[in-house]
């Protein structure tokens, strides 16, 4: 009988196990050695953090317009300030300004559509996102039509064109490496050489050739009058170059469907892209999601090597910036600020695709 | 039998074949004339000679040459589209006809302009190696250099022409080599070397990069010959003409003291060289397919070649270059232009 015993008021438990003391003991000051090494991890880190934020922030130069207004104390936001149209637009004419910023808002604002889940009609959001919104973006962006003055390919530049690039490159491609994929594991001798040959010619060469290739020994075989635009030979020579690694990344998917799924498939009497399209493909995407992501986060950060075919992408026009003679001698801040914006575009397609990752997760995850 | 190696010569051969009859024909003058704007290939950026400015425009000592030929041929110093290209692709740009005219900072050398299937049109500026020393050294040239501890960018020519100077010289210096131009004025300002080696149109660039320019100067010395100047195609001798004469325009504008302040008062003087000069008295544009008043635009509209290389590179710029040799004929320089008449 436990009738005469008073039943404990539920306590929480000791400060010396639970709440940040607790943590603080149990992880960094766990006996003696742990304990040097977290005195001596604060200090490194004191080292790095206060000179950082020293120079970043405190002894800064925030306000101006000229590298007068620099102290040379510390870093001298001032020329990132006034460079800043031109990184984001690169040599876009100024009065024009206006159609890249409704290509931006349309662009964000159809990212944004996909990727949130509670608004509607997806489906056709993804249509015109991928059919009318590159028609609208290009008579915008390059003119000619409606009145809208011509802007040639070589004055884009910047954030505006790396996005450009990257976008190009991920949509085109993405289904490109969908067919090589199933081309590769294709019954058909004629359709799998092709595809082998293809892959292994585009993966065999650095991407650095390709736009060598295209921007300097093409012209040459071209008829003279007959000229591609610099921006289409590089948008050509990087879908293709990406398509062949998207192809390997989702082949790997494909092959880790156990073949009874295709099998099954083919029972029920389905054809061969029923079978893909409904049963194989949307398990191995889902599965594939990481090395597609890591493909595309690459392809991203390749988008600077058009730098080397005289395109002024986001890199470029920061290096052009640095050598006008009246902003000498700041690159630190100039590499700095282009760092922290392939920061952000980065991580971001890392944070969403461990996002997508999580909401497709039907029992797949080891 | 062809084997491999036949076959691929065979296909070059074909391609530069193909490459050279193709630009050939048309005029560049009347492809220019109806596209309304002049191609002109620049640099990717350096300082003083084509860099975008704040507001995006290219501005530069290359860049005023296809400003001048775009204010001799269309009257309008703007109508230029800028093509930035990097050292391997500019001459496969130029010979292609992706652009017209090549300013981009191009060294005179008897390969390039006899192998190449180009032309240079001239010299717009002097270029050689020098040498930045500190002024705490109390150096005042390069004759005192012996032993010196030099910074030099590997893999340039720069290396070479160092060590030649120095042997010729029977002295010895101790090279302290980098892979950048940032990294070498690091190691100059970090006392590493004495004396740091670059051509003298970078040196000044470099100059302005360290924490106080005032403490280091650049010797009057210059030990190698690089003669940078504009190339256009072969083949197309009205343009070659043209790209050639926008040049002296500018020399000419100078050596007469025609600026881009004064042009149109100008037009009135009764000096006979300034009034051809100006289109006043006779047309001398004739002959290249341009109008009287071909020489008028490019000085009223970019200035004479002293305007422009105080603008870009000289006093007025942070570069603060000397005129140096690249000053007139009759002011101790090498730039001669011939007359107009």
């Amino acid at each position: 009988m436990i009738h005469n015993q008073t039943i404990i008021e539920q306590r929480p438990a000791p400060s010396s196990s639970v709440g940040p003391v607790a943590w603080l003991r149990g992880n960094l000051f766990n006996g003696p050695i742990n304990t040097i090494f977290t005195l001596i991890g604060l200090y490194i880190l004191y080292l790095l953090v206060v000179p950082t934020v020293q120079w970043a922030f405190i002894n800064a130069n925030w306000v101006g317009t000229t590298r007068d207004d620099c102290s040379r104390e510390g870093a001298c936001w001032v020329f990132v300030n006034a460079r800043f149209t031109q990184f984001i637009y690169g040599l876009y004419p100024r009065t024009e300004i206006w159609r890249a910023n409704i290509v931006f808002a349309g662009f964000f604002t159809l990212i944004a559509w996909l990727a949130i889940p509670r608004l509607p009609f997806k489906r056709w959001v993804a249509v015109f996102a991928l059919v009318g919104f590159p028609v609208v973006a290009y008579v915008l962006l390059h003119g000619g039509y409606f009145d809208l003055p011509r802007v040639p390919t070589h004055r884009w530049g910047g954030l505006m064109l790396t996005l450009l690039l990257a976008t190009v490159g991920m949509v085109g491609a993405l289904p490109i490496g969908i067919v090589l994929a199933l081309g590769r594991r294709s019954n058909m001798p004629i359709v799998k050489s092709f595809c082998v040959v293809f892959i292994e010619f585009w993966r065999g060469v650095p991407l650095i050739t390709v736009l060598f290739m295209a921007s300097v020994m093409l012209p040459l075989f071209l008829p003279s009058g007959i000229s591609v635009d610099r921006l289409v030979r590089a948008l050509i020579g990087l879908t293709l170059f990406q398509s062949a690694y998207m192809a390997e990344v989702i082949r790997g998917g494909l092959q880790a469907i156990p073949k009874g799924q295709e099998e099954a498939a083919a029972a029920l009497g389905m054809t061969y892209w029923k079978r893909m399209g409904l049963i194989v493909l949307p398990q191995a995407l889902k599965m594939m999601i990481p090395g597609i992501v890591n493909t595309f986060i690459s392809l991203f950060k390749d988008t600077t090597l058009v730098m080397i075919i005289g395109l002024f992408d986001l890199l470029g026009i920061v290096q052009a910036a640095l050598s006008d003679s009246r902003w000498l001698g700041f690159s630190l801040e100039g590499y700095v600020f282009a760092a922290f914006m392939f920061w952000i575009f980065c991580f971001s397609m890392s944070r969403y695709s461990q996002y997508l990752e999580r909401k497709l997760h039907t029992g797949h995850k080891r | 039998m062809l084997n491999k190696k036949h076959l691929v010569l065979l296909a070059s051969a074909g391609v530069i074949t193909v490459a050279g009859v193709a630009t050939a024909h048309a005029s560049t003058l009347d492809d220019t004339r109806s596209r309304g704007a002049v191609q002109c290939g620049v640099s990717d950026g350096l300082p003083g000679f084509s860099a975008p400015d704040d507001s995006g425009e290219w501005q530069g000592l290359d860049v005023d040459v296809c400003r001048a030929v775009a204010a001799a041929v269309l009257g309008d110093a703007d109508a230029v589209n800028y093509i930035s290209l990097n050292a391997v692709e500019r001459f496969t740009a130029l010979q292609s006809g992706e652009v017209d005219i090549l300013s981009r900072n191009t060294t005179w050398t008897t390969t390039r302009d006899t192998t190449l299937g180009l032309n240079f049109t001239g010299v717009n500026f002097y270029d050689g190696q020098g040498f930045m020393v500190s002024t705490d050294l109390g150096i005042s040239s390069a004759s005192e250099l012996d032993g010196a501890a030099i910074c030099i960018q590997s893999g340039t020519t720069t290396e070479l022409n160092l060590a030649d100077y120095f042997r010729a010289n029977g002295m010895e210096f101790d090279p302290i080599v980098f892979d950048t131009s940032e990294q070498t004025v690091g190691g100059f300002q970090a006392g590493r070397c004495d004396v740091l080696t670059s051509d003298t149109s970078q040196l000044a660039a470099l100059r302005i990069q360290l924490d106080d320019p005032s403490a280091a100067m650049i010797l009057p010395d210059v030990i190698s010959k690089e003669p940078l100047g504009p190339v256009v195609r072969q083949g197309d001798d009205q343009w070659f003409n043209i790209v050639k004469w926008s040049l002296f325009a500018m020399l000419n504008g100078e050596e007469y003291g025609v600026t881009s302040e004064n042009a149109e008062e100008m037009r009135d003087s009764d000096n006979p060289d300034v009034a051809r000069l100006l289109g006043q008295d006779g047309n001398y544009g004739e002959g290249m397919g341009l109008e009287a008043d071909w020489a008028y635009n490019i000085l009223s509209q970019v200035g004479n070649y002293g305007e422009s290389f105080e603008r870009n590179v000289g006093m007025d710029s942070p570069l603060e270059i000397e005129r140096g040799v690249n000053a007139l004929w009759n002011q101790g320089g090498f730039q001669y232009a011939p007359p107009i008449r």
